[in-house]
């Protein structure tokens, strides 16, 4: 027992309409991985947060070094050893690393921060934990993977025992979520105990110790990677078996739906992102869109749908050619896009997911007329998608921010698939979703195909992009290495294109 | 939803009633009695039809004031320049009605709120135009507007616009023609009727037109609303020029309905006070109606508070400056209260700052 470094006894949390944890009880011991899986609302990210002091249980207790504690907040966890990698990382983006490592906890020299001091200890932690890094940069020019080692950094400074991270390879690059992978494998090594959530099987299975799965608030089941598969792991998440890659048959192209001719684009910082980039995509085919993260699949993304400026070249969507159109123009012509960022650009958190399942389609009709809104249809539609989307809510007047993550990405999918359309842009459309739902979305967007529409699909998962794309275009520093067709294609073929090269 | 109304409220009433017990430990160190005061405050804000009146009037302008930053503060947005805006309307509406003779009263008294409403619109939208346009933060540029037209009001009514009757020495415009005065149906002013049914259109146009809709995402989640097709530079601007409307009618029922004519100098600080009643309402248009009306009261009583009690008037301004400040900063009163967080109460004070 006295090895036990967190855990939770018979631990019950309720909202309003929902039971999120059931008499849950789960351990940590020292040096050890454990593992949430679990369906999307199946209470992981709860589950976590009451380990963290971020919520209070209505039942049960947390236990820390083998004692049970009432934890007050965060700050009472933080000084107790436990440390949180939030999925939104909590990080001062124009602030510099070390800045942001010791920021509440920075050393002082009479009176003042000793930045010297401050430096030293975290280039001292850095290598001790092999956790690279370099402390003068500013955190918002790093890319996501280091930013998430800053939070690491920033926790292992603050001195945790355990080390809590809730979907950490949510947001990362394959490459980077190996690493990551890793980095936790060492950090065990010291003592150290790590939870984490993840969708992601085959890392349960590669770096875990314990795995405990969650169903509807309860645990469902506990095993280790040695007793278990990826099909065995699906089946005790989501209660049947779970189709790991879909079925689909040989495409029909038909007319050009995009066409996208020379398109240059600039990123945020003014830096060219897409270099003179050309493709079309047809009626009734998936283009997939690989490439290591960066490498200007945001910048296409969001210059195909409007959102950003085009510094050179055109597109064509049907019939119509321009070199600029805003989001609204673009969207009437029959374009759904599932975006990359859920929280920034998928959802509005304050408003309910009536008002979320309409977010860009409440000037049409029949969400309103005449520029009033009608709540009623509204409301009928929302339920309309939150059923067939199987997104999970007590009902749809709640805000949108009480979802989990996973059920605010159905939401979206649902949303973006309710209408007609000739062209669907899918931005990481599954990530955070769990694998039953997976198969659904992913079935969903082969039934778009078939029925005509064209899909322009960009994923960091190759596994994504090899399954469902009929071609492949690899991006590869603003531009397409090839575009190669998916009987073609393998993994080791893609890989060696991300990477930038060709034969 | 009751329950959800009662949260709501629950901080404003409570930030009211503990700035009220506050006050009263104050009245006792000047060695009255805060019983006597109060009911000295209650009658002489709501005791017969005059005082009811007089809130009434005292109400209206800050209604609108209340509205014109409720409305902002919905698309993410600080107008400070509530002042100004008023300004504006009032002199443009008081031009109209002293300026223009002959017109029966359907027709002028109408002309006269337009045009101080659209003179608030302008100058409220050249603030949300240059943020839409420039990136001019509103704050700022609506804080210089002020001085522009409190200069330009002044100018207006001491020179062309000036009473030259008598010997009228004052910087004022004449009195409007009888068609353009807002006349009161017994204890209640016209005005103070437009403002409520303003409230109402408000709280409408906000909850149920497609164009609430665009204004409050813009004000949540501007990067969603740029995802939704909203487009955010024009969304920003409209809404700049309807807080600056409201305001601007705001100042169009003072001249019409109160003063009778523009007089400068009379409005001065009446502007601000909307940023009062826009916290204390939480930025609800509907809760607005109710907060002007109690800070209307106690404006209203507060001469016969002095008289009754020899309480300083001024303790009503310490009153309110306390439910203000447990309003804007509700960690206290939930402390006091030993409330849970709810992040649906929060209002989005000046989301505007920080972000261009
Ligand atoms: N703050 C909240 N208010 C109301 N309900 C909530 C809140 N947080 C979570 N819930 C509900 O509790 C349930 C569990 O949510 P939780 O976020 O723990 O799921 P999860 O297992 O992390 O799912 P995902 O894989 O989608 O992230 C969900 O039904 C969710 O709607
Ligand atoms: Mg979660």
């Amino acid at each position: 027992m006295s090895d036990i470094l967190l855990g939770a006894r018979n631990v019950s949390k309720r909202f309003p309409g929902v039971l999120a944890n059931n008499d849950v009880s789960v351990h940590l011991e020292k040096g050890r991985i454990l593992a949430l899986l679990g369906e999307n609302g199946a209470g992981k990210s709860t589950l976590v947060n009451i380990l963290f002091g971020m919520y209070r249980p209505d039942e049960g207790h947390v236990i820390i070094k083998g004692e049970k504690v009432d934890l007050r907040g965060p700050d009472d966890a933080i000084s107790r050893g436990i440390g949180m990698v939030h999925q939104h990382f909590q990080l001062v983006p124009p602030m510099r690393v070390v800045e942001n490592i010791v920021l509440g906890a920075e050393p002082i020299r009479r009176g003042l921060v000793d930045i010297a001091e401050a430096r030293r200890r975290v280039v001292e932690l850095s290598q001790g934990y092999g956790l690279e890094i370099d402390p003068d940069a500013v955190v918002e020019d790093l890319p996501v993977g280091m930013q998430q080692r800053v939070e690491i950094l920033k926790a292992l400074y603050r001195n945790a025992d355990v080390l809590i991270m809730d979907e950490p390879t949510g947001v990362l690059t394959p490459q980077e979520a190996d690493h990551l992978l890793g980095v936790l494998r060492e950090l065990t090594q010291t003592g150290l105990g790590v939870v984490f959530i993840t969708h992601k099987l085959r890392e349960v299975l590669a770096v875990a110790d314990d795995i405990v799965v969650l169903r509807n608030g309860e645990v469902v089941g506990q095993t280790t990677p040695d007793e278990t598969t990826e099909s065995g792991l699906a089946e005790m998440m989501v209660g049947r078996s779970v189709v790991l890659r879909v079925e689909k048959s040989v495409a029909e192209p038909g007319d050009v739906v995009l066409k996208v001719d020379k398109l240059s684009v600039e990123d945020d910082r003014g830096q060219v992102a897409l270099n003179e980039v050309s493709f079309e995509v047809r009626e009734g085919e998936i283009l997939g869109v690989a490439g290591v993260e960066g490498n200007g699949q945001r910048e296409l993304v969001e210059a195909v749908t409007g959102l950003r400026d085009l510094s050179s070249g055109a597109m064509k969507i049907g019939a119509d050619e321009f070199t600029t159109g805003s989001v609204r123009q673009i969207s009437e012509k029959g374009v759904a896009h599932i975006p990359e960022d859920r929280e920034k650009h998928g959802v509005i958190g304050v408003y309910s997911l009536d008002e979320n399942s309409v977010l860009n389609r409440y000037h049409r009709k029949p969400f309103s007329i005449r520029g009033l809104l009608r709540r009623d249809v509204i409301k009928r539609h929302a339920e309309g998608v939150v059923e067939e989307f199987d997104v999970r809510t007590p009902s749809t007047s709640v805000p949108v921010s009480s979802l989990s993550g996973g059920n605010k990405q159905k939401l979206i999918v649902g949303r973006e698939f309710s209408d007609d359309i000739k062209l669907l842009i899918a931005a990481q459309p599954t990530r955070g979703i769990d694998i039953g739902a997976i198969e659904f979305i992913h079935r969903r967007i082969l039934e778009q195909r078939d029925k005509g529409a064209a899909v322009l699909l960009v994923s960091a998962e190759l596994d994504e992009i090899l399954g469902l794309s009929d071609r492949i275009a690899v991006l590869y520093d603003g531009q397409i290495m090839d575009v190669v067709d998916a009987q073609e294609a393998n993994r080791e073929k893609i890989g060696l294109l991300m990477a930038g090269i060709t034969d | 939803m009751s329950r959800s109304l009662l949260r709501t409220i629950s901080i404003p009433v409570a930030a009211v009633v503990i700035g009220l017990l506050i006050g009263a430990v104050l009245i006792v160190t000047q060695d009255a009695s805060p019983a006597t005061a109060y009911k000295a405050l209650l009658i002489g804000g709501a005791g017969d039809s005059d005082a009811i009146l007089r809130t009434l009037q005292k109400a209206t302008p800050l209604i609108f004031g209340g509205l014109a930053v409720a409305f902002a503060f919905k698309a993410g947005m600080f107008n400070i320049g509530g002042q100004g805006q008023l300004l504006v309307g009032a002199v443009f509406a008081a031009g109209v009605g002293f300026g223009i003779d002959g017109l029966p009263m359907v027709v002028h008294l109408p002309a006269a709120l337009l045009a101080g409403a659209i003179a608030g619109a302008i100058w409220g939208g050249i603030a949300g135009g240059l943020k839409a346009t420039t990136g001019a933060h509103e704050v700022i540029v609506t804080i210089m507007l002020n001085f522009v037209a409190g200069n330009l009001t002044d100018w207006l009514a001491a020179n062309p616009w000036k009473d030259n009757s008598g010997s009228n020495i004052v910087a004022r415009t004449p009195l409007v023609e009888d068609s353009a005065v807002i006349p009161t149906l017994g204890a209640v002013p016209v005005g103070f009727l437009l403002a409520v049914v303003t409230a109402a259109i408000c709280w409408m146009v906000l909850e149920r037109t497609t164009f609430g809709f665009e204004v409050k995402s813009v004000g949540h989640n501007r990067h969603a609303a740029d995802y939704a097709g909203i487009r955010v530079g024009s969304i920003m601007a409209m809404t700049m020029a309807v807080s600056g409307l409201l305001a601007g009618l705001g100042g169009a029922v003072e001249s019409l309905g109160v003063d009778g004519r523009f007089e400068a100098g009379v409005n001065v600080g009446l502007g601000f006070e909307g940023i009062t009643i826009a916290l204390l309402a939480r930025a609800n248009p509907l809760g607005v109606v109710p907060a002007a009306l109690l800070v209307g009261l106690m404006e209203a009583g507060a001469a016969r508070m002095q008289f009754k009690s020899g309480v300083a008037p001024e303790l009503i301004d310490v009153i309110q400056a306390l439910i203000l400040f447990l309003v804007a900063a509700p960690i206290i009163l939930r402390w006091i209260l030993r409330m849970r967080h709810d992040s649906s109460e929060q209002v989005q004070l000046g989301a505007g700052w920080g972000k261009s």
